[in-house]
């Protein structure tokens, strides 16, 4: 199955099930020129397995390691990424859009 | 998301029932939609995020929740297993659509030709009654035999099919709609079936016109044009 059409809450389940630690990223709100739609997502495990994706490749490094922090505290991160964002910059959101990026553990 | 959210999330998912997953935001707190004691805007938010198969923010009542609407796969029934059909079912599959073929010859119609997809060797009019084609379902016949693609057409355009094709020439195509014509069909009703299915890309190979076939059911979904 494709990137696009790939089922990621299935596959962070199935990971989940699996024994996993997984958390889960959702795109929530995008401005101007995000690559993807509201609703994409992103899983991550401890052990460094990762499925989909929440932009072009800009952020999934920054979203990766936020996802990782809320494992260990168990407490969910809603997450700003925009060119106006120092946190942006660092992390290079070439496209100039502007998103949010709701990250949960899977308990 | 809790152990609980996410098992009743993935029942509902299996049961193709449409579902809204409502994230409280910035805090995390979750519930699943509609639910008798979400209140009317919340409840009618996530109808519209189902709807228009969109998840986004809403504020309601000075609160933000995220709606990630979860709607069943489209499905894309294709009747004749031929060698386009080859060469379809694994891009519709691809693009996450969840194919079903009919073809009530049993020498096409086999799992070594269309693995992990599910094959009926029903009668196309049968096949269709069962399988009852709704708003988010596309029915494409391509055998060129009016036995089997006739019977399909007349029950797809009795449905709520949101996208019908057929494939064959300019000619073929007039003879079938005389033919549809005689079985009660208007000739509004019979607009709805693309004949000769698919974009006009100048296919020519089987993967080709699979392209253009499923380039056109894109442009349908999306309303492209339309925005």
């Amino acid at each position: 199955m494709s990137a696009e059409t790939q089922d990621i809450l299935g596959v962070a389940a199935a990971w989940k099930r699996a024994g996993e630690q997984v958390a889960l990223a959702t795109v929530t709100e995008t401005w101007g020129s995000s690559p993807r739609p509201a609703g994409s997502q992103l899983a991550v495990t401890v052990s460094g397995k990762m499925a989909g994706s929440v932009s072009g490749g800009c952020i999934e490094g920054a979203v990766a390691e936020v996802a990782l922090e809320t494992l260990r505290t168990g407490i969910p991160q809603l997450l700003d990424f925009g060119i106006t964002d120092e946190r942006a910059w660092e992390v290079g959101l070439a496209c100039g859009g502007k998103l949010k990026v709701f990250v949960e553990p899977l308990a | 998301m809790t152990p609980e959210i996410l098992a009743e999330l993935t029942a509902l998912r299996d049961a193709k029932t449409p579902v809204v997953l409502a994230t409280a935001l910035p805090g995390g707190a979750q519930r699943l939609l509609p639910a008798p004691d979400a209140g009317d805007a919340l409840n009618q938010a996530a109808q519209r995020a189902l709807d228009r198969d969109e998840s986004g923010t809403v504020a309601i009542d000075g609160q933000d929740w995220f709606l990630q609407a979860y709607n069943p796969k489209y499905r894309v029934i294709v009747v004749g297993a031929v060698h386009i059909a080859q060469a379809l079912v694994p891009m519709a599959a691809f693009l996450g659509l969840d194919v079903t073929v009919v073809d009530p010859r049993r020498s096409f119609a086999t799992d070594e030709r269309f693995p992990n997809v599910t094959v009926l060797t029903d009668w196309p009019d049968e096949a269709l009654d069962a399988l009852k084609p709704d708003s988010r379902t596309a029915v494409i016949t391509l055998t060129h035999d009016p036995k089997l693609d006739d019977p399909a057409l007349d029950r797809a355009l009795k449905s709520q099919a949101f996208y019908i094709g057929a494939l064959g020439s300019r000619r073929t195509h007039a003879r079938r709609l005389d033919r549809l014509r005689e079985l009660g069909h208007g000739d509004d009703a019979m607009a709805r079936i693309k004949g000769p299915v698919g974009l006009n890309i100048a296919a020519v190979t089987a993967p080709e016109i699979a392209v253009s076939i499923l380039a056109e059911f894109i442009a349908m979904r999306r309303n492209a044009g339309k925005a």
